[in-house]
């Protein structure tokens, strides 16, 4: 009597999730832009139902539109970090690859940007200078062109220094067909360096910790580990995604739930630097949750996966690439970790912010 | 990182894991409580649930402090955060606590200023870099961090700052197990004890345990070797039919504990005469306030704090998770009026709460489950 009580809890349970989630909040918080739940919920009790169009409903980094038998990949990003020069990159350096690698891992060329800047009234000259000529730099190092552009100033206090949003197009690469639901069983998953470099830094730099560290942002552009993978790997390659917000983890569970398919994590095998896990350790947070803005998570066919590994650790700064998972059928919709000590663990996505916003 | 994984030793802990078998006598089927919230993160993060034998259950204790603070004590938090002038300072993990009508998250939304910080003194140091606002210090947990809120408040008043106070909520951990052992229907066999309270009161206050109530305890580290050796002498304990304080944490923790906290924790708090516990009630003398001498500083005196209680429904079971009478799913609202997103027990507050545990990951841990 009370395994089938426990059973339909389950169900009820099962029931509740399978909804989608409905936004119910009165406002907005800071948790709806951590990229866990919360923001799950803004985007698809709010915003899909408003906007009715099925390339945003899938909910890739850019949407794939077939233009005059072009098929180009589209998509945008704000960028609204605090402290906009860190170690390793600037904020302008987030804006420019962090929509490059949109379109990167979507199997796309990235070719043009548009830019937007939002300036804090009383922004010093000097430091506007250095972040447009960081944009410049990461653009002519991603092989974008910049093509149009707005600018906009507020007033003290409506902006934090700087806010810069950009839009890119890129061109579709044809040696591979990327789908989340074309994972498999015995799928292999890739990580493309050591992870949680980038949201480590920023925790750091923010300096309310009292640590110090050496830990360098891992921002860069993402296009030559796809172009690899694309070579390398070809029909094998199932699919490619950034781990910004929310970490490798979140990319996981995204994977796991839109194909059904379980994870197995080995965490020993999860390039992660020393220093950066010294630091999580003490901040008590898991790294698998923390934000990279250079580092890529690839499933690649069983067959395919040494040869993609290899040409992965070809390409300059993923030397450390390694392969960090096993997709699995059971259970669906999960991830689990192997832990170094030898147990085993449910990995799920975040719930809110592990700290204020870092990218 | 040294010091850290000589305790995550995988071959170590497998001999270990080896030695509990042995130990634990077949037929019997043994239920530990690890006490502290640090030690449910260690088990949880490490997956030492999964390498103990089948007949090894651990049960989740009363000592996670940001989810035993009720309704009520958190809406306190936002009427003094929502005075104008004010900002209120606290740990980020409180920030999602659930009050009747949101949570400091949501306050914050609604233009209340709350600032995350890291420790009692960044509140401090708040206070004097702003000296036209409020700062109020949201203080909570167990004797491992009521010395520095102590500590915090000495240091205030030698620099005679006027503008901080502290809104306390610091918890004592013996009267909760004290209730939890007097229930009637207890099915607890030993005690994972929490070892940074240790550092502070020393082992000596959960000798009751062993002496009134015939359990063993055994005060644990919390690294994953520390907690694997922890339950092999609770199990040696109840083998050899003993009931004793034990340390395990002995390189931290002394059995007197902390003599110079502890005077602080006596010169700035007192003991309230009761105290609501999310899920479990009200427990007298079991949560701490602001001493006479340190008035000045108080909060609740400073401010017009509302002090309504609000009832968790009672359909609310936590009390009965707690003591492993019931599994989660068997509580009246698990699932239905008690979901992660809107959490009523304190099972359900932390991610790693028994309920919200069994609520996100329920299938696989059935399925893993001996039949």
């Amino acid at each position: 009597v009370s395994d089938a009580r426990e059973t339909r809890v389950l169900q009820l349970i099962d029931r509740a999730r399978a909804k989608p989630r409905r936004f119910r909040d009165e406002r907005i918080t800071m948790a709806h832009g951590a990229g866990g739940k919360a923001t799950r919920a803004l985007v698809e009790g709010m915003l899909l139902p408003a906007l009715q169009s099925p390339a945003l409903d899938a909910l890739d980094d850019a949407a794939v539109l077939e233009l005059d038998g072009t098929r180009l990949a589209f998509t945008t990003d704000t960028f609204v970090v605090r402290p906009t020069v860190f170690p390793g990159g600037t904020i302008g350096e987030l804006a420019v690859n962090g929509t490059v690698n949109d379109l990167a891992v979507t199997g796309a060329r990235p070719v043009a940007l548009s830019l937007s800047l939002v300036l804090e009234e009383g922004l010093a000259a000097d430091d506007l200078k250095l972040q447009v000529d960081s944009i410049a730099a990461a653009a002519a190092a991603a092989g974008v062109e910049i093509v149009a552009g707005d600018t906009k100033v507020v007033e003290r206090g409506h902006a934090d220094e700087l806010y810069i949003g950009t839009t890119g197009i890129g061109l579709l690469d044809t040696r591979a067909e990327l789908a989340t639901e074309s994972i498999a069983p015995d799928d292999r998953v890739l990580v493309s360096g050591p992870i949680a470099e980038h949201g480590t830094t920023i925790m750091l730099a923010r300096d309310e910790l009292g640590l110090d560290a050496d830990v360098r942002s891992d921002t860069c552009s993402l296009w030559p580990a796809a172009d690899a993978l694309l070579e390398a790997a070809g029909p094998a390659l199932r699919c490619m995604r950034d781990a910004t917000r929310g970490g490798v983890a979140t990319v996981l569970n995204e994977f796991a739930r839109a194909a059904g398919v379980g994870v197995l994590v080995d965490e020993q095998s999860v390039p992660v630097a020393p220093p950066v896990a010294a630091a999580c350790e003490l901040l008590g947070i898991d790294p698998m949750h923390v934000a990279n803005e250079g580092r890529l998570v690839a499933v690649v066919a069983a067959d395919g996966a040494g040869a993609a590994l290899a040409a992965l650790r070809a390409v300059a700064g993923c030397d450390a690439a390694a392969e960090i998972a096993r997709v699995t059928a059971d259970p669906p919709g999960m991830v689990l970790v192997q832990t170094g000590f030898g147990g085993q663990r449910v990995m799920d996505m975040l719930t809110g912010d592990p700290l204020p916003r870092i990218c | 990182m040294r010091y850290v994984e000589e305790f995550r030793d995988g071959e170590l802990g497998r001999a270990l894991v080896a030695q509990i078998c042995a130990t634990a006598e077949p037929g019997r089927h043994y239920k530990l409580m690890e006490v502290c919230g640090g030690h449910t993160h260690a088990i949880y993060r490490h997956g030492i649930d999964q390498l103990l034998p089948d007949n090894v259950e651990l049960v989740h204790g009363p000592g996670c402090p940001v989810c035993v603070i009720p309704m009520g004590r958190v809406d306190d938090a936002i009427a003094v955060a929502r005075e104008p002038g004010v900002i209120l300072t606290c740990f980020g993990d409180m920030l999602r606590v659930p009050g009747s009508d949101g949570s400091l998250l949501d306050a914050k939304a609604r233009g209340a200023q709350v600032r995350v910080v890291y420790s009692p003194l960044d509140a401090l140091r708040i206070a004097e870099q702003d000296p036209d606002s409020q700062v109020v210090f949201l203080a909570i947990g167990f004797e491992t961090t009521a010395p520095s809120t102590a500590l915090t408040l000495r240091r205030a008043r030698a620099a005679g700052v006027r503008n901080f106070s502290v809104l306390c909520n610091h918890v004592t951990i013996v009267p909760p197990l004290r209730a939890l052992l007097e229930s009637p229907d207890l099915r607890l066999d030993g005690f994972i004890g929490p070892g940074h309270v240790c550092t502070v009161v020393g082992a000596r206050p959960f000798q009751f345990i062993a002496s009134g109530y015939r359990r063993p305890v055994v005060i644990s580290g919390f690294e994953p070797l520390d907690v694997l050796q922890s339950i092999q002498m609770i199990l040696g304990q109840l083998r050899a039919n003993r009931a004793e304080v034990e340390v395990q944490y002995s390189r931290v923790v002394p059995f007197e504990g902390n003599p110079r906290a502890l005077e602080a924790i006596a010169e700035v708090f007192v003991l309230r005469p009761h105290f609501e516990w999310r899920g479990l009630g009200f427990i007298s003398q079991s949560a701490l306030a602001l001493s006479e001498s340190f008035a000045e500083f108080d909060a609740e005196r400073r401010f017009r704090v509302p002090g309504v209680r609000v009832a968790d429904p009672k359909a609310c079971q936590c009390g009965e998770v707690l003591k492993g009478v019931i599994k989660p799913w068997e509580c009246k609202v698990f699932g239905t009026a008690c979901t992660p997103d809107h959490a009523i027990g304190t099972c359900m507050v932390s991610p790693e709460g028994a309920c919200a545990a069994y609520y996100e990951f329920g299938r696989v841990l059935r399925a893993r489950e001996p039949v």
